[in-house]
């Protein structure tokens, strides 16, 4: 067992989401940082989908009610249990009582902690996800709540310590034009691919507001509603796009520029506020270079 | 190279997948079963929209050669007659716009219930929240704006409409949507298999119940 002494900013439960139900509305939700959740329960031998803590900016501070391994991933953190401190990627074992504390994000925004065995919450569309957008899946973590562990996994970590970039300062995004960019400027596409944009501080699982040059676009059509993508460049009348995240809505009617590159989806999930983000695109829309 | 049958266009969505482009929402409905069919399981996510449909991939997608090919050899000729009856959703017609309505289209509270009651609905496509079914098919007669002040809170059940659409709220949420009436069916239940109630090409009608 796990007893969450204090939650931290924000910290939730994520695995790797609930794919295949967008058609109902239902968000694919899952860690905003897959690859680091993945690592995270690879060095503790857990299946790349099992179920951990995605926090934000502030850790939690957790009490270990038995012995545990963990790792911690993701945004560059202090981890101490009492006076010895946590290292990040790797697996680390824990005594019965030790108190896990996770600090403020020095890189990065969203750091993950797996346990052995990963988190026994209860599956809500086969996942144990949660959607900020929807509800779905269990609530944000409070002080006092009580996080079960499964049962470990035969198998056992095959590394002490994984080689993991720390999230990148002024990252830049690989995108690919598309589906409207036709509706958008040559000028537009020109300014999303140049000096980049800031990450405001209305940004969350569901999407990232960009602060920065607008994107015009020809003529005021109103497209009708189609279906979205995390990583999509969604730029509504104000002219600055937003970038969906996890918890995104299903569909939506604002024409989507660009979307960003499946390998550099984890960054995304990783920008903070204040945080420049700059865009760069392939030239091959779908194979890419 | 022009894509087959009704198809329009196909469109890069990231390095994920393709978006559809279709002539119209039936059409739309068509070519999401023919998919469905087609790839099974290779496909992640088959999103229809209002006249697209979203195809995702877990793995690198086909190129959009690729997919054009494979679309070729779908049927999209619509079934001759429909396979199964509509859902029904018994409503009571007793929302706080309803007087609103009326008098925004010029009629009186029972014409109102007549209109929107009267049509076969088709859902369109799903968004804003699980189980929420944008429906089309109703009375141009009722079509208004979404509201100028939207709710803080709309009860689950609501049924509302909106522009060119009407809707049932499956959860409590934000709303700006003029409120005709409530229903008690459970529009989505993640414990229930299917979850929700409607699917996008499903058809629906709404009962009246008396007030």
């Amino acid at each position: 067992m796990i007893e969450v002494l204090d939650p931290g900013a924000l910290t939730t439960v994520q695995d790797l989401g609930r794919p295949g139900w967008a058609h109902l509305g239902v968000p694919r939700s899952g860690a905003a940082d897959t690859r680091s959740l993945r690592l995270a329960n690879r060095l503790v031998a857990n299946p790349d989908g099992a179920a951990a803590l995605e926090t934000t900016l502030v850790g939690p501070r957790l009490r270990l009610t038995a012995d545990a391994m963990v790792a911690i991933t993701g945004a560059t953190v202090d981890a101490r249990a009492g006076d010895r401190t946590v290292p990040m990627n790797a697996p680390v074992y824990l005594r019965a009582g030790a108190v896990l504390e996770i600090g403020a994000a020095t890189a990065g925004l969203r750091t993950y902690v797996a346990v052995r065995g990963g988190l026994a919450c209860e599956r809500t569309l086969g996942s144990a996800s949660t959607d900020l957008l929807t509800g779905l899946g269990p609530r944000p973590l409070r002080a006092g709540d009580e996080l079960a562990v499964d049962r470990a996994p035969d198998t056992f970590p095959a590394v002490d310590v994984a080689p993991a970039a720390p999230p990148e300062d002024a990252p830049c995004l690989g995108i690919v034009f598309g589906p409207r960019a036709d509706w958008f400027t040559d000028e537009a596409r020109r300014r999303l691919t140049g000096g980049g944009y800031e990450v405001s501080d209305t940004s969350n699982r569901v999407g990232i507001r960009l602060l920065g040059p607008e994107l015009p676009r020809h003529g005021e059509d109103e497209l009708p509603s189609e279906g979205m993508i995390a990583g999509a460049l969604q730029v509504p009348p104000s002219g600055t796009p937003i970038l969906l995240l996890a918890d995104h809505p299903t569909t939506g009617g604002y024409p989507v520029i660009a979307v960003v590159r499946r390998r550099d989806l984890p960054a995304a999930g990783q920008l903070r506020p204040g945080q420049r983000v700059r865009f760069r695109a392939s030239r091959d829309p779908v194979r890419g270079a | 190279m022009s894509p087959p049958g009704p198809i329009r266009g196909v469109r890069p969505v990231g390095d994920r997948g393709f978006l559809v482009e279709l002539p119209g929402n039936r059409e739309v409905h068509l070519l999401a079963a023919a998919v469905r069919d087609h790839f099974g399981a290779r496909i992640e996510d088959v999103v229809p929209g209002a006249q697209t449909v979203l195809l995702a991939w877990a793995d690198p997608p086909p190129s959009a050669a690729e997919l054009i090919a494979e679309l070729e050899t779908l049927d999209l000729t619509p079934p001759a007659e429909a396979d199964s009856d509509p859902v029904t959703i018994p409503v009571r017609y007793d929302g706080d716009d309803l007087e609103a309505v009326a008098a925004a289209v010029g009629v009186d509270v029972d014409r109102v219930i007549e209109l929107h009651a009267g049509p076969e609905y088709l859902v369109a496509f799903m968004g804003f929240a699980p189980g929420f079914a944008y429906m089309t098919g109703g009375s141009p007669e009722l079509e208004l704006p979404r509201r100028d002040d939207p709710r803080p809170r709309v009860p689950a059940g609501s049924v509302a409409i909106a522009n060119r659409y009407s809707a049932v709220y499956p959860t409590p949420s934000p709303g700006g949507w003029h409120l005709l009436g409530h229903t008690d069916v459970v529009l989505f239940d993640a414990d229930r298999d299917p979850p929700a109630l409607l699917e996008p090409g499903a058809r629906v009608v709404f009962e009246p119940l008396s007030r």
